[in-house]
């Protein structure tokens, strides 16, 4: 039989205060501006919904959330393939080890805007060391600040560059942790390299490779820092991301009710999303 | 098939790991490597089975020179101490991999793998994955791998180290059915001399990466051809002291001599060693003709159906090793008895002489 005792919701308190604290009241906070228009002196007339269906039924709201998903995906079947091969291979043992892990990890230590300011200037056509050979020395029409696809090129570079590391850091921490006994049995049984990566290396993975990705696509989701500082979302407004296109609306326009409202839809999307990517990848682990 | 070593050698670092080994394995019965921890037992299974490489020698299976085959190329199984299975995939799967990996039709797959799995008794658990199963079944699944593979050698590993007691007895007892009529050849590597008497078949002495006897199990266990292999080939270890010979006397430096017969007494004066195994020193006497020592008792052991003493005999600890239940006390004079018709004589450098 179970015996209760209603002193434990003592101990449970320290940390419901704290997600109060710290997710709730904001959260709420948020939820208040969605559902009212605001004005200057505290001034607030109820809307109901009328900002949801605004910003579900806006066009420029669908642009920003398709050029989202465009980013996240294409960011994700580069680095997440790239990422793999890289930890393959990489040593498992011995000198060169930690001078390959201090060097993946490099890019990750970098501030975000300071990756931006990086990026942009070393991609400007007439003074970035890659600008300036891409279109004087090798004559390709290069311009990031002029050609969309330029802009799209250099954003996703630039966060190859900066995110495959988690990947391969995560990927590389499953691969060692795999007993040399697997690889020998995977020997004798005759198993080809593939078959070693498909049987042994990539079920190993799983469980890091899901972080991986999850943590990816909940970063790359919600990035804004570094295409903000490398494009400010330009040219035009081809590389306007979802955040970026919110802080125009809430900080340019200050119109806080429909921006409250795109934010938590774009929480919602994010966390179903993420959601639903963890119960398909652990469902098997569970029977 | 054959399975043929001359002189091969591992290698690592500039550290040999196995000295100029040669070997003749044959199918039909169990080929037990003994040895002690660190003799080189997994090292020269890993270097028969290709996993590691020669730094010179070679290595024949069946007449084929396969020194540098790779491992994948040598048709053979392996079953580890430490349970080796998939843990993403079924019992079926595990058995059924090698299989696949052959490109094998699906009815004759299905059919060797329930085969296996009948044999070892994982019938009902091809189901499950590796860590829904027992520690003896997780075995019994490694093996019924290199069972249905069908292999040309079959290497284990010390398989039965990691079962509890009971299991261990179980599944030795049907090993060497499990590979009688196979064709292929089994290397059985164990750190217990018991493990190769039961197992019969023929035994390799390993010590210190080298094998130092090889022949009939029950050959090597009555004649050792030195006192390394005499105490590999000895649990509790093999007694020993030194004793010079005069005339037909032999004489411990304790004082306690005894009358040479036989080999032994045709041998040229001067310093030898005696060795005995510890169930011939007994706390009683057996014959006349047994020799009477005394010596403290250090340590004792009681398993019910035996008893053990440990005890200072001048300078060396013996064992004695007797049925029944013997009561000791520690710290004790004690006096045992000793068969000098079962002691092996060895020179001082270790040969067996007598």
């Amino acid at each position: 039989m179970k015996t209760e005792n209603p002193k434990a919701w003592f101990f449970v308190l320290p940390v419901l205060l704290l997600v109060a604290f710290n997710a709730l009241v904001p959260i709420m906070t948020v939820v208040n501006y969605s559902v009212q228009e605001t004005f200057g002196n505290n001034v607030f007339f109820w809307q109901g919904l009328d900002w949801f269906e605004q910003i579900l039924r806006s066009d420029r709201f669908h642009a920003a959330l398709g050029r989202q998903f465009l980013f996240t995906f294409l960011i994700l079947i580069i680095e997440v393939p790239l990422g793999i091969i890289i930890a393959l291979s990489m040593p498992r043992q011995g000198f060169w080890v930690p001078i390959c892990l201090v060097t993946m990890a490099l890019p990750m230590l970098i501030p975000w805007n300071v990756v931006g300011a990086m990026w942009n200037i070393f991609t400007l056509p007439d003074i970035g060391l890659l600008g300036y050979l891409m279109n004087h020395t090798l004559g390709i029409n290069y311009d990031m600040t002029q050609n969309p696809f330029a802009a799209w090129v250099t954003i996703i570079t630039m966060d190859v560059w900066h995110w495959t590391s988690l990947v391969v850091l995560l990927s590389y921490a499953g691969l060692v942790s795999i007993p040399d006994a697997y690889y020998q049995a995977a020997k004798i049984d005759g198993a080809s390299p593939w078959k070693v990566f498909r049987y042994i290396q990539l079920p190993k993975m799983k469980t890091v490779l899901t972080i991986a990705i999850l943590l990816r696509f909940m970063d790359s989701f919600n990035i804004y820092t570094e295409p903000f500082v490398l494009t400010g979302g330009g040219p035009g407004n081809s590389t306007t991301l979802l955040s970026i296109d919110l802080v125009k609306i809430a900080l340019g326009q200050f119109d806080l009710g429909p921006a409250a409202a795109m934010s938590l839809i774009y929480f919602a999307i994010t966390l179903l999303v993420s959601w639903l990517f963890y119960t398909l990848m652990t469902k098997d682990d569970e029977q | 098939m054959v399975l043929e070593l001359k002189e091969a050698t591992k290698v690592v670092r500039g550290i040999t790991h196995i000295k100029p080994t040669s070997l003749k394995l044959e199918p039909g019965h169990f080929n037990v490597l003994l040895g002690q921890t660190g003799s080189g037992k997994t090292s020269l299974i890993k270097l028969m089975a290709g996993l590691d490489p020669l730094a010179s020698g070679q290595i024949f299976l069946d007449g084929q020179d396969v020194s540098a085959l790779s491992t994948q190329k040598r048709n053979i199984s392996l079953v580890h101490q430490f349970f080796v299975n998939y843990p993403h995939m079924t019992v079926f799967e595990n058995i059924a991999s090698p299989l696949r990996v052959a490109g094998m039709a699906k009815s004759e797959l299905e059919a060797r793998v329930q085969e296996a799995a009948d044999i070892l008794q994982l019938g009902p658990m091809l189901k499950r994955r590796p860590q829904e199963l027992s520690g003896g079944q997780q075995q019994r699944c490694a093996l019924a791998r290199a069972i249905a593979k069908e292999s040309r050698a079959v290497f284990l590993d010390e398989p039965l180290a990691n079962l509890d007691y009971k299991l261990r007895e179980e599944l030795r007892e049907q090993l060497p059915e499990l590979f009688a009529g196979r064709g292929a050849v089994v290397v059985y590597a164990t750190s217990e001399p018991e493990e190769a008497l039961l197992l019969g078949g023929k035994t390799a002495l390993m010590d210190d990466g080298v094998v130092t006897q090889f022949g009939t199990t029950s050959d090597i266990y009555r004649k050792p051809e030195n006192l390394t292999a005499a105490r590999v080939f000895s649990d509790p270890p093999i007694n020993s002291a030194q004793i010079v010979k005069s005339g037909q006397t032999a004489k411990m430096e304790t004082g306690v001599s005894w009358d040479l017969d036989g080999a032994a007494a045709n041998l040229p004066d001067g310093p030898y060693i005696v060795a005995v195994r510890p169930h011939h020193v007994t706390p009683f006497s057996v014959s006349a003709s047994d020799v009477a020592m005394d010596g403290t008792v250090l340590v004792t052991e009681l398993s019910g159906s035996e008893s053990s003493a440990h005890f200072q005999l001048g300078g060396d600890g013996w064992v004695s090793l007797a049925h029944g239940v013997h009561p000791y006390e520690i710290g004790e004079n004690h006096r045992f008895f000793m068969d000098p018709s079962k002691a092996f004589y060895f020179a001082p450098d270790g040969r067996l002489v007598a």
